[in-house]
């Protein structure tokens, strides 16, 4: 759990970051989004103190940050960043171990935790343990950029624009990696992007900034049906509006009792993808199949349509 | 009906074997420019000089005269072979074991001259390589780095490469072939002073370099955290370096005089206006540009996300520097090491004005004697280890960058 209160970060004449206050519930994950130069980053920077704030407080597990030193701090929480960061002269085994190693873990527990991440990593430790950074592809050093993050075992990681440098493909796939990764280890990830896209897909909540303030705070759903007014509503309110609704719903959620012909959706589809293929068959509706592959029923148009818009 | 690229260019370059007309590009300019100074310094230089004693002027001597006819004839058909071979475009492996060979041949055949032009009761004498030795030494040195350089060969090669040469260089000194060269002659009277100014020469090579290390490490990490520090010591060392080097040494006279007059401690340690002492802070000093600066621009060079990554893990400043910045920055700073030693083995030889000594103590010795071969006696070792210097770091500077 993290308390973020009152915080305000000044750069001179600029108030960066201007008394922000949010909770952050355990394993969840917290989307900031904003503009550059919006501030996100430099709140996220204000919670492991790369960067003191000038007022306000951050307390994680109910303990002020500030009472402890901020090298201390910091090897306790992950930290991954655009691009990587890797360390062009170390191996990816040792890269891996780089916080495990300044916290003294002995040499066996090191190696131990280096082949496991690899492996959680879907990455071969015989194959890729002893390999530089350069030699792997663009996806795979982003891999080890969040397995390195993660190395100590720490509850909370702050991601800063960690896709931004992989193209949309090979994006969509670490997307789905870290919400696995996340929800196997139950990590609490508060995450920077500028992507309203992926801070749907990935946010537990979002959390919109501008200027340095702290605009609006809810789950994403909430954000897109009751944006605030200003400025989050200008970044929800595009033409993708219901069709970014949809994509936080799932198939299962609208299955009604009937028949439907043609090849089955599955029940864990979004609704937006659902709809999708609803349009591109020319199908009224389709069955529905649960992940055994039983028929559950079918979704139709209607349904989703409905679903589609303003919500009351 | 398959019909690709390859196919055509095949055809065309039959048609060029058919047809071979000899275009600008079937010759090799440096291979042009080495095989015309060869032909000329051969045909219209002599190969070595004889001289009755160390100081009178000698006369020529052309390269068929020096030699005795077996030596002289196939030693003539290696260089001529060797030199058509550098025109016509030969394959790098082939032109650097070409001039090679011809290196280590004129190497030999300059020892068998002074046999052959003198009797062995003649200790007067002095035979010692002239233009055509030279010349030809030159070109053929420039045909073997240049077919080297396009050999691309990795650090390893070329340490043994450098290794090799000194093994022959070495066993032709000692089967004493060159015993009878004029600087070989003056070796042997100055044997006890040379290997003494050997190491001084290195000492202070060395030295300074060390001191530089120490003083312009840290400052050059400063430089790169304070940009106002940055700003006020890199145009300072800049000037010191403009600085002409005799112009240093006369500088540092006046003010370590008075300090060792005024100071005893320093006069116990050796610090006078003249000596050691002076010529190893002007070397130092100017030792201290390209440390601080490569330091600062290795620093600079290093991926931000790097730095931000091992600050966001938690690393201290004092872990960032040493487990990061400084091995990225590596191979960068030791460039900058490579300039400093190069720059003060030559530089030592001035310091001899000062009575700094080092090999310029032979040089200067041979300018006053009017001794060209005792000049010599000072100069070719002083090229031989600034050369080694340079290839060894060289070495070194890729096996960082290879790590790296």
């Amino acid at each position: 759990m993290i308390e973020v209160s009152n915080l305000s970060r000044r750069f001179g004449d600029l108030l960066a970051v201007d008394s922000v206050s949010f909770a952050v519930a355990a394993g969840t994950i917290t989307a900031l989004v904003g503009t550059s130069g919006s501030g996100k980053s430099t709140l996220l920077r204000l919670i492991n103190r790369l960067i003191e704030p000038t007022s306000g407080a951050v307390r994680i597990d109910g303990r002020d940050t500030s009472t402890v030193s901020g090298e201390e701090l910091r090897r306790g929480i992950g930290y991954a960043i655009q691009g990587h960061g890797l360390f062009p002269h170390w191996t990816v085994a040792r890269n891996i171990a780089t916080v495990p190693d300044l916290l003294g873990w002995d040499k066996t527990r090191i190696a131990r935790r280096v082949n496991e991440l690899l492996e959680l990593f879907g990455l071969d430790p015989e194959t890729y343990a002893k390999k530089l950074p350069r030699q792997l592809s663009g996806g795979q050093q982003q891999r080890i950029g969040v397995a390195r993050a993660i190395a100590a075992e720490p509850k909370v990681l702050l991601m800063d624009e960690p896709f931004g440098a992989l193209d949309p493909i090979i994006r969509l796939k670490a997307q789905e990696d870290i919400l696995a990764i996340q929800r196997r280890l139950g990590i609490t990830i508060v995450l920077v992007t500028h992507d309203l896209d992926e801070a749907i897909r990935l946010g537990d909540r979002i959390a919109v900034m501008d200027s340095g303030r702290l605009l609006q705070y809810g789950a994403p759903a909430e954000i897109l049906s009751h944006p605030a007014h200003g400025f989050v509503e200008k970044l929800v309110g595009g033409a993708d509006r219901p069709l970014r609704l949809l994509s936080l719903g799932k198939v299962a959620e609208l299955v009604e009792p009937g028949p439907a012909d043609g090849v089955p959706v599955a029940e864990a589809t979004s609704l937006r993808d659902a709809l999708s293929d609803l349009l591109w068959r020319g199908a009224e509706s389709l069955p529905v199949a649960s992940n055994s592959g039983a028929l559950l029923g079918r979704i139709t148009l209607p349904a989703i349509v409905a679903r589609a818009g303003r919500q009351a | 009906m398959n019909f690709d690229a390859s196919e055509v260019g095949s055809r065309r370059n039959v048609g060029f074997a058919a047809f071979p007309v000899l275009t600008r590009e079937a010759f090799d300019k440096l291979g042009i420019f080495i095989a015309l100074l060869t032909g000329a310094s051969f045909l219209f230089e002599p190969f070595v000089t004889l001289r009755a004693n160390r100081i009178v002027s000698g006369k020529g001597v052309g390269f068929f005269d020096a030699l005795p006819h077996s030596l002289g004839y196939p030693g003539a058909l290696l260089v001529g072979a060797v030199a058509v071979a550098a025109i016509a475009r030969a394959p790098p492996w082939m032109r650097a074991g070409g001039a090679g060979l011809t290196l280590a041949a004129l190497a030999y055949l300059v020892g068998e001259a002074p046999s052959h032009l003198v009797g062995p009761d003649n200790r007067l004498a002095r035979v010692a390589p002239a233009g055509a030795f030279w010349l030809m030494g030159f070109a053929f040195a420039l045909l073997l780095t240049d077919a080297i350089g396009r050999l691309k060969l990795g650090p390893w090669p070329r340490l043994s490469l450098l290794a090799i040469t000194f093994v022959i260089a070495a066993s032709f000194l000692n089967s004493g072939l060159w015993d009878g060269l004029s600087v070989l002659k003056e070796y042997a009277v100055h044997a006890d002073s040379f290997w003494q100014e050997a190491i001084n020469h290195v000492a202070l090579a060395l030295t300074s370099l060390g001191a530089a290390l120490i003083a312009g490490l840290p400052l050059g990490v400063a430089c790169h955290q304070s940009s106002r520090l940055r700003d006020l010591t890199l145009p300072v060392l800049n000037i010191v370096q403009t600085i002409p080097s005799i112009a240093m040494y006369g500088l540092m006279m006046a003010p370590l005089a008075l300090l060792a007059a005024h100071v005893p401690l320093a006069g116990e340690l050796g610090i006078r206006g003249i000596g050691t002492a002076p010529a190893l802070i002007a070397l130092f000093l100017y030792s201290l540009l390209p440390v601080v600066g490569n330091t600062v621009v290795g620093l600079a060079s290093v991926p931000a996300q790097s730095v931000e990554a091992a600050k966001g893990m938690g690393m201290t400043r004092g872990q960032l520097l040493t487990k990061i910045e400084l091995p990225l920055a590596a191979p960068v700073i030791l460039t900058g090491v490579r300039i400093v030693l190069v720059q003060n083995i030559g530089l030592v030889t001035i310091a001899a004005l000062i009575g700094g000594g080092g090999f310029g103590v032979f040089v200067l010795q041979g300018i006053g004697q009017a001794a060209t071969d005792l000049v010599l006696l000072g100069a070719i070792p002083t090229i031989v280890l600034a050369f080694s210097a340079a290839v060894i770091l060289d070495a070194v500077v890729d096996l960082l960058k290879g790590r790296a």
